[in-house]
């Protein structure tokens, strides 16, 4: 078991998240309600618990898109787990299916918040911080889509501007050192360079490459 | 099963499967070095990307410029001033709707 301490940590050092995160759910619920019906919204809230690729499978089938175009949106979207869990598997201990469980945990703000600075993770802040993001975006999904027709629309209220606040606040507050700094500066032009001309998801994923700064010495 | 259903269903498999990989192949390890100065800086590198990505992103493949950036420019003020986590996404969110409302 993951220390409780460090749990309770994790839901103290997320409890700042929980607003946004459940205003954010709350705009996937309304704006999910008048594509997929109320049911589906709060199961794939549960069942996905991913904002990125929840967005962009509802952005496809808003337009009327298939199946296959929003499975290829959401997971395009969440292949930056690959590499965030090749980065995390080492701190994680227990057999397979332990490990398999516990990497459920992954969430952005999460990764970073357990992320100890020197290459292992804290997994009870992992799992702590997880927990409370879990908890508020299920329940704004929930109020979202019950809500929903009662509700302004999420972009008059400027809720879409939350997610880049809210990464740049946990950059801020993470990266130290020039390396750290070096490493950030890379993943956004590699990201800003590849935005316009490759496909969604890639230019995230491509970001990692800033990690390599890590081979130089000093 | 409509698209909704089978988008979620795959979606699921498809992200409990792309987490599990990385933590089933190398759970529990002593790592070297330089694997841990690497691995150190997949954080930072991802957030950067994330803000920049979340800021200009159109919903597909292309930039948008919006109000977001007056938003985000709003965020890096209130970081800049120390203020608290919840400031600093209301900040964000207030300055992006005001230019939505003028503009």
């Amino acid at each position: 078991m993951a220390q409780h301490s460090s749990v309770r940590a994790g839901v103290r050092a997320a409890l700042p998240l929980g607003p946004p995160t459940f205003l954010l759910g709350a705009s996937f619920g309304v704006l999910a309600r008048p594509v997929m019906g109320w049911l589906a919204p709060m199961v794939m809230s549960v069942v996905v618990f991913s904002g990125a690729a929840q967005f962009a499978a509802l952005s496809v089938l808003a337009a009327g898109g298939a199946a296959g175009a929003a499975i290829v949106a959401g997971v395009l979207m969440n292949t930056r787990w690959l590499p965030m869990g090749f980065a995390i598997g080492p701190s994680l201990p227990g057999r397979a299916p332990a490990r398999a469980a516990q990497a459920q945990a992954i969430v952005d703000a999460s990764f970073v918040m357990a992320s100890r600075g020197d290459g292992t993770f804290d997994r009870g802040m992992l799992i702590g911080a997880t927990a409370v993001q879990g908890a508020a975006w299920w329940t704004g999904t929930v109020v979202g889509v019950l809500a929903g027709p009662a509700l302004p629309d999420p972009e008059k209220l400027g809720l879409d501007a939350i997610f880049p606040a809210f990464y740049l606040a946990l950059l801020v507050s993470e990266a130290h050192g020039r390396r750290a700094l070096l490493a950030a500066a890379i993943g956004a032009a590699v990201t800003a360079a590849l935005m316009p001309v490759a496909p969604v998801g890639l230019p995230i994923i491509a970001a990692c490459v800033g990690a390599l700064v890590g081979l130089r010495r000093g | 099963m409509s698209a909704v259903w089978t988008a979620i269903v795959a979606l699921c498999v498809a992200t409990a499967s792309m987490k599990a990989i990385g933590p089933v192949s190398f759970g529990g390890r002593k790592l070297s070095g330089r694997a841990a100065s690497v691995i150190a800086l997949v954080a930072p590198a991802l957030l950067a990307s994330l803000v920049v990505y979340e800021t200009l992103n159109s919903g597909g493949r292309g930039i948008e410029v919006d109000a977001r950036v007056v938003g985000l420019a709003a965020a890096s003020a209130a970081l800049a001033l120390k203020r608290s986590m919840l400031t600093v996404v209301a900040v964000a969110a207030v300055a992006t709707a005001l230019t939505r409302a003028i503009a």
